[in-house]
């Protein structure tokens, strides 16, 4: 449980806001980093600690895009295809990508590993084409150096080590 | 001249709480709580005519005058939710010279006597947000954030609050909401954030973006005369505008407001590459009119007023640029798709009509569209204008009103030859 593994955490986020209400988009943030994802138990639980109805809390959930109701790759790669990256490759970049992976549009490696979407602007479009793994931002990228990235998160997941992205 | 927002460029280190302060950096501050009332403090900002540099450009000085004295509790919230295609300009603020940015909202807070500042970042900038915590607290340590700040006694708490991903909390109401853990949806105003019921916990809130406040500091140091010296009587200071899409040097570019188009993209960010003639700009990102590269265009200068006079808006001076070869249908409906996706579902006019025109456009690049597709995207879009609670109905427009009336002849090539499938447009309809 959230409150018991991190009280200092959940005092933290609450201690910001006049409302508990207010918690409850850094505390799905804590239960998707918890968890992996929003599971039903993962809303009830959210729901508890911010003293609101579960329904609401999936309703938040369900809103944005950076919460996941399904369980995702560990590394969740999301590639900026919008009008000012697109201008500047990205399309072929994604397509690239997804190829290299060997995954359809949205889609999650067989290992689990990597899932690849498309993503609305994420304001580096002076770097185009760009991504975000996870929630770190890679810019001026090209599919040698994203092939370079998957290579390397996949020889560290093979061999156990640390990752190198959060 | 040397940078008045993006000092990263002179400055590498100036994200440093010691380089920040060594350089100058709350000096604003500190002037302010110590030597001037909040009233002074709105009066310069107001004398300066600071306007507001999110995209509306609302006079910043006379948006803190209109919250009532006598309420109990009172916000500012910074807009730190950039999201809009083409910006950057508050993501290199923040990364490159955030204490400016806190200064900025501290004297903000002061004029206005707010009990908190809240920053709301988009989700995605969770690196970026995790990091301004770290600055926050440096300047809390300081006492120029927090408990009796530097000794005037009066306290003022600083917090970030991350979004997750939706475009629609960089509009104000819904930010608000956002931050309040409801849906991140629009509110219907009156009451407007300013007053009461309609700010923050229903406090009078002041919501202004970083850009904006990145300013305050500068204006309080020089006074309202040198600021207004920079730029047009009507339009004054510095402004970052974003470069992207087909340009030579993409970036931010700090310049005084009134220089033309054809200087900034010629003689700052070197021009069209590969020898390729500019077909046409965004101003305002995704959400303003294009503008086709006539000499009309590009000999104008770059203002509030100017921009308006061409048929766009300057917004928060974004701007996307496309070459010769650009595919405009493709282009308009790289747009549509994103407004689509961004719209957040509450009013009926902007949650049916973006899926409307995403439809009609993907007909039109499978090859599929028939005369009546060009009909109705000339019907659609203005059953959605003025018609919903925030402006994102009327932004989804414009990329399809415009690109309607200055590029006709490509729609009705998509209309005439069955075939034309954009090579390598990957957007699948959700």
């Amino acid at each position: 449980m959230l409150a018991e593994k991190y009280p200092e955490r959940v005092a933290k986020i609450f201690s910001k806001y006049p409302d508990k209400r207010s918690g409850v988009m850094a505390l799905l943030y804590l239960a998707q980093e918890e968890y992996g994802w929003i599971s039903d138990e993962a809303l009830s639980e959210v729901a508890a600690l911010c003293e609101i109805d579960p329904t609401q809390v999936k309703s938040i959930a369900g809103f944005y895009t950076m919460y996941s109701e399904k369980p995702k790759g560990k590394y969740w790669l999301q590639v900026c295809t919008d009008l000012p990256c697109a201008l500047r490759g990205a399309d072929e970049f994604y397509k690239g990508l997804c190829d290299y992976l060997g995954v359809k549009d949205g889609g999650t490696t067989e290992d689990g590993l990597f899932t690849v979407e498309q993503v609305m602007c994420l304001a580096a479009c002076d770097h185009a084409p760009m991504m975000q793994c996870n929630f770190h931002y890679h810019e001026n990228f090209d599919l040698e150096k994203a092939k370079t990235l998957v290579d390397r998160l996949r020889a560290e997941s093979a061999q156990k080590q640390p990752s190198s992205e959060k | 001249m040397a940078h008045i927002l993006l000092r990263d460029l002179d400055v590498p280190d100036i994200w440093q709480f010691d380089t920040y302060v060594a350089n100058g950096g709350y000096a604003a501050l500190r002037k302010s709580v110590k030597e001037l009332s909040p009233d002074e403090v709105t009066k310069i900002v107001i004398d300066a005519n600071l306007r507001g540099r999110g995209g509306a450009g609302f006079p910043t000085g006379r948006k803190w005058s209109f919250i009532p004295k006598t309420a109990q509790v009172k916000y500012v919230t910074v807009n730190a939710d950039e999201s809009e295609p083409g910006t950057f300009k508050d993501r290199q603020l923040l990364e490159g010279n955030p204490h400016q940015l806190i200064e900025g909202a501290m004297i903000a807070a002061y004029a206005i006597q707010a009990t908190a500042v809240y920053i709301y970042c988009r989700g995605e900038f969770w690196d970026l947000a995790h990091a301004l915590e770290d600055r926050i607290e440096e300047a809390r340590k300081a006492n120029l954030v927090g408990e009796n700040v530097l000794g005037s006694g009066w306290s003022c708490d600083m917090f970030v609050h991350l979004g997750a991903g939706a475009y629609i909390c960089g509009e104000e109401s819904a930010l608000l909401n956002s931050l309040q853990g409801l849906l991140g949806q629009p509110r219907v105003r009156p009451p407007f954030p300013a007053q009461m019921g309609g700010g923050l916990y229903y406090w009078p809130t002041v919501v202004n973006n970083v850009e904006t406040l990145a300013n305050v500091p500068w204006i309080i140091d020089h006074g309202a005369e040198a600021y207004k010296a920079i730029g047009t009587p009507e339009s004054p200071g510095p402004k970052i505008f974003c470069l992207s899409g087909h340009v030579a040097k993409p970036g931010n570019y700090e310049l005084p407001l009134g220089k033309t188009f054809r200087e900034l993209i010629y003689d700052y960010a070197g021009g069209i590459p590969n020898g390729k003639k500019l077909k046409a700009i965004l101003p305002s990102g995704a959400s303003g009119p294009v503008l086709p590269a006539t000499d009309e265009v590009l000999n104008a200068p770059m203002t509030y007023e100017s921009v308006a006079a061409l048929g766009s808006t300057l917004g928060s001076a974004s701007f996307i640029l496309m070459d010769e070869d650009t595919d405009m249908v493709w282009a308009a409906a790289k747009m549509i798709h994103f407004f689509k996706h961004e719209s957040c579902g509450k009013c009926t006019p902007c949650r049916e009509g973006t899926y409307w025109l995403d439809q009609i456009y993907h007909r039109l690049l499978r090859g599929q569209g028939t005369a009546r597709d060009l009909e109705q995207l000339e019907r659609v879009p203005k059953q959605m204008v003025g018609v919903t609670l925030c402006a994102l109905g009327d932004f989804a427009a414009n990329p399809v009103l415009s690109t309607v009336h200055h590029f006709r002849h490509e729609y009705e090539r998509y209309i005439k030859q069955p075939a034309l499938e954009k090579a390598g447009a990957v957007a699948e309809p959700v």
